[in-house]
């Protein structure tokens, strides 16, 4: 099956006070048909900024190395108005924050239908019913109602679904989901997790899925890639890479976390990653985490280490598709086979 | 030197007058050296009763009492001095400090008075080394700190006065995974050494788990069940427990996705009658149109009607889908 989308070695950069910052480097991912594939990392990990390069929302200024495929078109090349082919009609995007995402001042149903009569072509009629379909997808009580009601007469949950129907409604191929339950409670973050699990299997939706959270992506994300310093640290099968991971940054980010537990379902101490976390800029020479690392040996602060396959041999049932950029835990020579993601799958 | 609160209301004015009881009759009791952690979704009144418990509101009903003597509400004048011993730790520590004071400043100036004046500056740096920070952090401002570094600072300006209490309100939700670690083993490890308690607010269960003795599940305005942390989690005696419990996302490997909680949290002007939880609890039978009060389960307790009935076992979360 071919890729829907596949980012081969992109970087990007931004104008700095006196050159231009890296906040990318060197990112090949890619997101099949169908397939929710997660991004995890910290802040200032370059994972917001992935996103944004899928839908040329990059600041100002900013330039792309690499290539975006997407179908037979290179998003890393478009410009200007040839983005509107590509926004909301093939790629949407929901955010961390639905109440700054949704127009405070227009009916749901006015900014359901406008993306479906400026995308689809659709009747005002069919439009209307159409939005009404969207809302019973994304479970919204009672749509006919919502479509006369506001944004501010609907809780944080519900206006993240409004704004998951928003982004549905021009049937787009691929969702990006920024952090989308970060600011909800549990409960309702639940709910949301649930919502984009079912809406992948029944519209054959494919999502790439942000999140700083590895527990969200557990039992949602198919893949999952982990960045840090605006590089891939690591991907694999997501339940592969809770079990098996190797990148010694994926291993602090898991014992990092407060429901880390014993056999026994004890809670085990809590285990801070030393030190600060770097951005893309600030990384030092060699592996960005080295300075971080329990594992570092002398050649981890040069060169900068690779995606490669996982050592095959010290792992039963490794799957092709494991691979983590560490002279440690995956030294390219070892293996042979130096892959990108892509060409792994 | 405990913190304690007994049966506390805080009510708001509304829209049209209404009233809002933001917390409806909370009793609570913080030891020192004893972690309570207090959990709840947004809008359950969590915050509220910290504003009460700390003094910066005036509780509508009910008292707040700190070393046996009530916790009056700040007004102009200056903090009443036995009040220091209970310090507040907030969830910003952006705003919580002053931008154009040094934080030696910021320190000194809460640093008893039985302490020399020679001995004041060392004193401060004491305070810095024991959350973490070396002592040139002294002398520099807080713009120059990530998150995580502030708010290990500002929990060095709360202990600054020798607290007996500390009332931590989502102290580390603006952080970052790595930060929140250290600030949280921060924490826990000073409750342990100094003998300090602590309410410990946040929404985050997970997290709560790993810090409190004590576990308190707040619903609308209400405790709704009350017991030692390990307790809560292997028997809760409320549903809203372990649906809250079955909402978290699971890291590791066949854990299937997190449960959501069906409904949502009713208007807290608009409480339904009976158990709050009634609308959207998968257990509700018709004894919830009553209100329950909290009655024992195991060694703590819980708001609901089925702790009434021994036959019916409250099922474990996993099976309330």
């Amino acid at each position: 099956m071919g890729a829907l989308l596949t980012m081969s070695h992109v970087g990007v950069s931004l104008p700095g006070l006196h050159a231009p910052v890296d906040v990318l480097s060197d990112v090949s991912l890619d997101v099949d048909p169908g397939e929710i594939v997660g991004i995890a990392g910290e802040s200032g990990s370059g994972k917001s900024m992935t996103g944004r390069a899928l839908l040329g929302l990059l600041p100002d200024g900013a330039t792309v190395r690499g290539s975006i495929r997407y179908g037979d078109r290179d998003l890393a090349a478009l410009k200007g108005k040839a983005w509107q082919q590509i926004r909301g009609r093939e790629i949407a995007m929901i955010f961390q924050d639905p109440t700054a995402a949704l127009h405070p001042m227009l009916s749901v149903g006015a900014q359901l239908t406008e993306h479906m009569r400026l995308h689809l072509d659709l009747s005002k009629k069919a439009a209307r019913a159409r939005a009404v379909e969207l809302l019973e997808q994304v479970r919204i009580p009672d749509p006919v109602r919502a479509l006369k009601s506001f944004p501010h007469q609907f809780s944080g949950g519900m206006r993240q679904r409004l704004a998951i129907a928003i982004a549905l409604a021009g049937e787009p191929k691929l969702l990006i989901a920024d952090e989308p339950t970060t600011a909800l409670d549990v409960t309702v973050q639940a709910g949301i997790l649930r919502l984009l699990d079912r809406l992948a299997r029944e519209l054959d939706l494919s999502v790439l899925f942000i999140t700083h959270d590895l527990g969200v992506l557990a039992a949602l994300a198919h893949r999952t890639y982990v960045f840090y310093a605006g590089r891939i640290m690591e991907t694999a099968p997501t339940q592969e890479l809770l079990l098996r991971a190797r990148h010694p940054y994926t291993k602090a980010l898991l014992t990092a976390r407060p429901e880390t537990a014993d056999v026994e379902g004890r809670p085990v101490a809590l285990r801070p990653i030393p030190g600060q976390p770097v951005t893309a800029s600030s990384a030092p020479p060699g592996c960005p985490f080295h300075p971080r690392c329990p594992d570092r040996v002398a050649a981890c602060d040069q060169p900068i280490p690779v995606l490669a396959q996982v050592p095959v041999h010290l792992v039963d049932s490794a799957e092709l598709g494991h691979l983590a950029a560490c002279h440690v835990h995956a030294p390219a020579a070892d293996t042979r086979i130096m892959v990108t993601s892509t060409e792994a799958r | 030197m405990s913190l304690k609160l007994d049966d506390v209301v805080v009510e708001y004015r509304g829209a049209n007058n209404a009233v809002v009881r933001a917390v409806n009759g909370v009793s609570l009791e913080v030891k020192p050296g004893q972690v309570v952690g207090l959990v709840g979704e947004s809008g359950c009144g969590k915050s509220s009763l910290a504003r009460a418990a700390s003094g910066l509101i005036k509780a509508s009903h009910g008292t707040v009492s700190f070393d046996g003597a009530p916790v009056e509400p700040l007004s102009w004048q200056r903090r009443p001095r036995r009040e220091l011993g209970l310090q507040m730790v907030f969830q910003n520590p952006y705003s919580s400090l002053n931008p154009r004071r040094r934080i030696d400043a910021q320190l000194l100036d809460g640093v008893p008075e039985d302490v020399a004046r020679r001995d004041r500056r060392p004193y401060v740096l004491e305070q810095l080394e024991r959350v973490g920070m070396s002592g040139d952090a002294a002398r520099r401002y807080p713009h120059q700190f990530s998150g995580g570094q502030l708010q290990r600072i500002a929990i060095a300006r709360a202990l600054v006065t020798r607290p007996s209490v500390l009332i931590a309100d989502e102290p580390v939700t603006a952080l970052d995974a790595s930060s929140q670690v250290h600030v949280v083993n921060t924490l826990t490890q000073l409750v342990r050494e100094l003998g300090v308690g602590m309410l410990f607010i946040s929404h985050d269960l997970a997290l709560v788990r790993h810090i409190a003795d004590t576990t308190a599940v707040m619903y609308l305005g209400k405790i709704a069940e009350i017991a030692p942390t390990a307790q809560l989690w292997s028997d809760p005696g409320h549903p809203y427990t372990s649906s809250l419990i079955a909402a978290i996302p699971q890291v590791r490997a066949g854990a299937g996705l997190p449960v959501a909680l069906t409904g949502e949290v009713p208007d807290p002007a608009n409480v339904p009658a009976g158990c709050p939880f009634r609308p959207r609890c998968p257990h509700a039978f018709d004894a919830c149109t009553e209100e329950p009060q909290l009655w024992p389960h195991g060694s703590g307790r819980a708001a609901c009607w089925l702790t009434q009935q021994a036959a019916i076992p409250v099922r474990s979360a996993q099976t309330v889908a």
